[in-house]
């Protein structure tokens, strides 16, 4: 949306923002936490509030947003083809700005070794189970890595009434921000434990317990529980480069987590309304 | 208690073998039912079996599972047109390092002997041409062309289909708690209903000890193997285009280098004695031994081309054969089909239907439909099929699965076709699969189960009863 609003800003006429979900805002609109927009708005708010924000500057610049459209392949040539209820539909544009965001790693990656229960979710996914849909990932948690999402969570999910047993970090510093690990762990006396390895994931259905390891002293212990989330970082969405063998560059552009990952969403905005302008 | 159902056979076991019959005893004029304990149809062993359409000809020519092997693989091919299921003939090489030549060229012997067509021993130069990225120190290798893969769950869900629509009753989540012979027939009492059945076909596979016994008839016990997989990016270039295997081991037929269906590298299974018949943990040491293994014939592989891993158990039972006999009073039993039971199952199914055409009259079914076409894969598709999709059925153009770019209806296809669980909808429509490994798509796909099949959230399950994924619904319904 940033890059589009700089653009109209910079006279741009020709814009079109294609957006896989059903509404603008991406995931934003899942964060209902607030820290949001502090240094753009100058006030703070929830991710929701900042989306919807942004949303009304792109509706008053008459900019074209078609929500529900999967955009699939792009090609050298900058043809993008998208998906949507009414069929495939390929369009041509003399710049592609790619602000498609991050994943998640997930439990897979790591190869946590162990059995394969439910209950094992990465952070952003109980984020959507709780605050999208109303329903409750599980009562007792454990989080592995210290990413904001999973210290975010950590809160969110005593808040909801579950108990967050520790967040095990295998390295000896915080991933997250300083003020997610006050207000998210400290205000709420949920442990958070450095240089803890998870060794095994426990339970054949659901999850019952995870085993890991103090490497500092070597100690290992199980704790159990029935969830566990995963916050042990984030990849830039690039796989429609990756997959189409593209480099950024010729009319080809990578925007904020796409690119490489923020911390705040302020610094992505005005970044990428600084190349919208510059496309314009 | 409900009356008990009157049928002519029962199966016991949703797994390739079970499933197996269901199909072929669909093309006969009588009345089937197939039980299964899990959620679904593949939840037991064969869910983890590695896919692999074998030649036959790593087994002794004289044994029973070697002749089922080399027939189950010419079935695959008529099935896979018939059934629309996947069939890559990727082929296989078993790679001699110096010193082995002798040992391959001894299954080529085997392997002539069964009849399996077009064995060539290849050498240095031709590996190096084909397979580039095997070993430089693989001196020969034997090519068994007629190898393939397949996925295992979505073969018994093509078989499963057929069946159905010919008539056969299948009915998952019964878990056989007695069985009985009466007057004239078997009582089979599950935990959700009753059968009464002339025969019996015991295809239980983990279990297929324990339910001989209830039987009251000895059968040799199980003894599962445990075999862990390992599953390569599909950005790591597809590693090989057959299947590689090293000279076979006493027990096993070793570490596999295997292109999978889905254009992923499988590498793996590593066989191990274990006494859990619920152990499917996998392991760092298991991990370490399958890269250790492959990176000997594929020096390449690396271990952070990994993107997931499972393991699965092998029925297997002292002597490394099948059994399959008829007991008495038409009970049979299928025990101990392991490797290369995935291969053989078709033609075990054949071969135990000709056993009970020698105890009753079999007439071929009135109005048997002999093909089943299979969920359309929009992936797949080119954009004039993907847009008179979509004009049909808006459903087919909103993309759930992002990884995979599977849409919602192939999601409720998989659903009306008897998807009852998330594994069940990832397994028939490979949502899920993907690099993100469901972190985007399962909120999305338990939205569409909730609505299709009318429960709450917290009754969705991963793969059945126990698994569910979400603890209490405040029912705010999504958006």
């Amino acid at each position: 949306m940033a890059a589009a609003v700089g653009a109209a800003e910079g006279g741009l006429k020709k814009i079109l923002i294609l957006e896989r979900l059903p509404r603008l805002g991406g995931i934003l609109n899942q964060c209902i936490h607030l820290g949001f927009g502090l240094t753009y708005f100058k006030e703070e708010m929830t991710g929701t509030e900042y989306a919807a924000r942004y949303k009304k500057m792109v509706y008053e610049r008459d900019i074209e947003a078609r929500t529900s459209c999967f955009v699939h392949t792009i090609t050298p040539q900058k043809e993008i083809t998208f998906v949507c209820a009414d069929g495939e539909y390929t369009v041509s544009a003399k710049h592609i700005v790619m602000a498609t965001g991050c994943r998640e790693r997930t439990r897979e990656m790591l190869t946590v070794p162990g059995t394969r229960p439910a209950g094992i979710f990465t952070a952003g996914l109980a984020q959507e189970m709780v605050n999208i849909y109303g329903v409750m990932p599980g009562k007792e948690v454990v989080v592995i890595g210290s990413g904001d999402i999973g210290l975010i969570m950590a809160r969110r999910m005593t808040l909801e009434g579950a108990t967050v047993h520790a967040v095990l970090e295998i390295l000896d510093h915080l991933s997250g921000l300083i003020r997610n690990k006050v207000q998210c762990l400290d205000d709420f006396g949920i442990p958070l434990y450095l240089q803890h390895e998870p060794l095994e994931i426990i339970g054949r259905d659901r999850v019952e317990a995870i085993r890991y390891r103090n490497n500092q002293t070597g100690e290992h212990k199980i704790l159990p529980c029935d969830t566990v989330l995963f916050s042990v970082g984030l990849i830039p969405e690039q796989d429609l480069l990756i997959d189409a063998g593209i480099e950024p560059g010729n009319g080809i552009h990578l925007v904020g987590n796409a690119d490489y990952i923020h911390d705040y969403v302020d610094a992505v905005t005005r970044e990428a309304e600084k190349l919208g302008r510059l496309l314009a | 208690m409900r009356k008990p159902s009157e049928v002519k056979v029962v199966i016991i076991g949703g797994g390739i073998v079970g499933t197996s019959l269901a199909y072929e005893l669909a093309k006969y004029q009588l009345e089937a039912v197939l039980i299964e304990k899990e959620a679904e149809l593949s939840f037991g062993v064969s869910k983890s079996n590695s896919g692999i359409v074998h030649t036959g000809f790593q087994d002794d020519p004289s044994s029973l599972k070697a002749q089922l092997a080399v027939r189950g693989n010419q079935l695959y091919r008529e099935m896979a047109k018939l059934l629309d299921f996947p069939f890559i003939p990727t082929g296989e090489l078993v790679v001699a390092f110096p010193g082995e030549r002798e040992q391959i060229e001894h299954i080529r012997e085997n392997g002539e002997r069964l009849g399996i067509p077009r064995l060539e021993i290849v050498e240095g130069a031709w590996i190096r041409e084909h397979e580039p990225n095997l070993s430089t120190e693989i001196e020969c290798a034997l090519l068994g062309p007629t190898a393939a893969v397949i996925n295992p769950y979505e073969v018994i869900y093509a078989m499963a289909e057929n069946a159905a629509s010919n008539g056969v009753t299948i009915n998952c989540s019964n878990e056989v708690t007695a069985l009985e012979r009466e007057s004239d027939c078997w009582a089979v009492r599950t935990s959700e209903s009753e059968y009464k059945a002339h025969y019996v076909i015991n295809a239980a596979g983990l279990s297929a000890d324990t339910i001989s016994q209830m039987a009251g008839i000895p059968a040799p016990r199980i003894i599962p193997w445990k075999g862990e997989e390992f599953i390569l990016d599909r950005h790591a270039d597809r590693l090989t285009q057959s299947i590689i295997f090293p000279v076979p081991q006493k027990e096993t037929k070793g570490i596999l280098v295997i292109p999978t269906v889905d254009g992923n590298t499988m590498i793996g299974p590593t066989a191990e004695e274990i006494d859990d018949k619920d152990d499917i943990t996998t392991s760092e040491a298991g991990k370490k031994k399958v890269l250790r293994s492959i990176q000997r014939i594929v020096p390449c592989v690396r271990e952070d081309q990994i993107i997931a891993s499972f393991s699965g158990l092998r029925p297997a039972i002292a002597e490394n054969e099948f059994y399959i006999r008829e007991e008495r009073d038409g009970f049979v039993n299928i025990v101990g089909i392991k490797s290369p039971g995935l291969t053989a199952a078709p033609a075990i199914a054949e071969y135990v239907v000709q056993m009970l055409a020698k105890k009753m009259k079999l007439s071929p079914r009135k109005g048997y439909i002999a093909t089943r076409s299979a969920i359309p894969r929009f992936r797949h598709l080119s954009s004039d099929e993907r847009n008179r999709l979509i004009r049909e059925d808006p459903g087919y153009g909103e993309v759930v699965c992002r990884c995979e770019l599977v849409t919602k209806s192939e999601i409720r296809e998989a659903i009306k076709r008897g998807a009852r669980t998330l594994d069940g909808v990832k397994f028939r429509t490979r949502s899920q699969m993907g690099r993100c490994h469901g972190a985007f798509c399962t909120m999305k796909i338990m939205e569409i189960m909730a609505e299709e099949l009318g429960v709450t959230y917290d009754q969705i399950t991963k793969r059945g009863r126990g698994s569910e994924l979400v603890m209490e619904s405040h029912e705010l319904k999504a958006l």
